[in-house]
């Protein structure tokens, strides 16, 4: 720890009950970036499941739109150490996206718009645990947060939640993405404080 | 004046510093992708991030990585082919 | 490189919102203008924010100065202009760059070119200028939205008439001062060509504001015929 500045108190944080380890509240909704914002047209937009044996499964916005809707409130937490409380989303559960997909794959690799990708085991996007998302707090989803639509896995660190996510490669073997080739967690529990490599 | 998201390679300066005995600010680094040689304090770099990740000016590619953790550093420098760095 | 302590010993106000500290810090080192720091902060409870500022002064034995603008909604920049009072600790990394310099020993004419609070490491060399008794002709063109938004400005005027070889030009964005001759504007080609050198004088210039500003500007000096070689930028992001 370093020397304290006596009146420094930094952001407003609070710790919480229902806080992981080593997060503070904000009210704010932090735009983290590790490139230039992706402007996706949706008429051009696409998100594709490719499976371990090559086969891909398309849609279109409009076919997207088209799948039954979930309206998600969940709470959020970033590796850098923010989360936020009750945010509400809407979009398809990947539930939906993955039925009918024919895989034995154990883990995904979510890639994006843009080039980011993360990876996680596939078990993590069953069972009403994830969605695809194209709307924040009742207003379509801003470029900055990663519209026109992200992956939402709340129960991961956020850097999980891929923004301008464009498809989705299931792969037998774990495929580390761009966060976890550099020293992130694969899994990256929050209740588990799982931030690092060896966490 | 749009608002953009990232700084110049100058700011890794510090960060570098860290995991380097030697002084980065002046070396020249060459993009993987797209070959462009040019100072590492001319790299774009994105700093409202989880790491700091520094991208090529020309295009855009990811030429460094890096992660600080607490009790470890991790540096990915598979975008840049080489860092030349004047040794007076 | 690693943290060391420092304390603030004096400080003044450059603008309504934003002001000049004076740090000592035991066992610095010598720095070059245009160089900057990192400073830390730490709340009782541990949690800890770092942010870069330009050091604003030339070498001064183990005392720095950086001028900090306040950024609405900023974490560390309010506490560093409104909260932080004299005698009270930070830490202190650097002096930490080595592109975005000006050696007293250099020889070609400079440009400099600020937006905003982009001025600090620009004033360094200004400083360091007149303290090494150089002759080098500079120039600052320096752009800020309103006359209560410019660093320095008492200042600026004094070396103007004391230091020969230095010329300022002030350009408004939102409203520009009694006397004034044109309108507020955006810094464009015009300003640069009447204020900057023409690339045929082979001048090394230095741009620094936000990253909008320097991305503008730097292509302008690029379009008139300077080498991008010859165009040093530091951009800050909307870190506050």
């Amino acid at each position: 720890m370093g020397i304290v500045t006596p009146g420094f108190q930094g952001r407003p944080r609070a710790e919480a009950p229902d806080l992981p380890p080593g997060q503070y509240l904000t009210p704010d909704f932090p735009v983290l970036s590790a490139g230039p914002t992706p402007r996706v047209p949706r008429d051009t937009w696409e998100f594709v499941i490719s499976s371990e044996t090559g086969t891909e499964y398309r849609w279109s916005w409009d076919e997207m739109m088209a799948l039954p809707q979930e309206t998600p409130t969940v709470d959020i937490h970033c590796v850098t150490r923010w989360s936020k409380l009750g945010t509400t989303w809407r979009g398809v559960s990947l539930d939906t996206l993955l039925d009918g997909v024919d895989t034995a794959a154990d883990y995904a690799l979510a890639h994006s718009y843009g080039g980011y990708s993360t990876n996680l085991p596939l078990e993590d996007l069953r069972d009403g645990q994830a969605w695809l998302v194209h709307t924040y707090d009742g207003d379509d989803l801003p470029a900055e947060h990663g519209g026109p639509a992200r992956l939402l896995v709340p129960h991961l660190y956020f850097w999980k939640s891929a923004k301008w996510v464009r498809g989705i490669h299931l792969t037998v073997e774990d495929t580390p993405g761009f966060w976890e080739t550099a020293g992130y967690h694969d899994y990256g529990d929050p209740w588990r404080e799982q931030r690092y490599q060896g966490d | 004046m749009t608002a953009l998201p990232y700084v110049d390679g100058n700011m890794l300066d510090g960060p570098l510093g860290e995991v380097f005995a030697v002084d980065l600010s002046t070396a020249t680094a060459r993009c993987a992708h797209c070959g462009t040689t040019g100072p590492v304090a001319g790299l774009r770099v994105y700093s409202h991030a989880p790491g700091l990740v520094g991208r090529c000016p020309t295009c855009v590619e990811v030429m460094v990585r890096l992660v600080r953790a607490p009790d470890r550093a991790w540096l990915d420098l598979r975008g840049t082919t080489f860092l030349q760095i004047p040794i007076p | 490189m690693s943290w060391r302590q420092a304390r603030l010993v004096a400080h003044r106000a450059e603008t309504p919102t934003a002001r000049t500290l004076v740090l000592e810090v035991p066992g610095w080192p010598a720095h070059l203008p245009g160089q900057h720091v990192d400073i830390r902060l730490t709340a009782p409870d541990g949690y800890q924010a770092a942010r870069s500022y330009s050091l604003a002064a030339p070498v001064d034995g183990e005392r720095i100065e950086v001028s900090v603008q306040r950024v609405t909604d900023g974490e560390v920049s309010p506490f560093l202009v409104d909260g932080y009072r004299e005698g009270d600790p930070v830490e202190v990394r650097g002096p930490i760059g080595g592109w975005f310099v000006w050696r007293p020993q250099q020889t070609e004419p400079v440009l400099l070119v600020a937006g905003g609070s982009g001025v600090v490491p620009l004033m360094a060399m200004i400083r360091a200028r007149r303290a090494a008794g150089s002759r080098v002709p500079f120039r600052l063109i320096y752009s800020v939205r309103t006359p209560d938004d410019a660093f320095y400005t008492e200042e600026l005027r004094r070396r103007v008439r004391d230091d020969a070889g230095l010329d300022v030009a002030h350009v408004y964005t939102r409203q520009a001062p009694d006397g004034w001759r044109g309108e507020p504007h955006r810094l464009g080609l015009a300003d640069v060509n009447t204020h900057g050198w023409p690339p045929e004088l082979e001048p090394l210039v230095y741009v620094c504001g936000p990253t909008g500003f320097v991305e503008a500007v730097s292509d302008l000096l690029v379009g008139l015929g300077h080498p991008a070689r010859r165009v040093r930028t530091e951009r800050f992001g909307p870190t506050g």
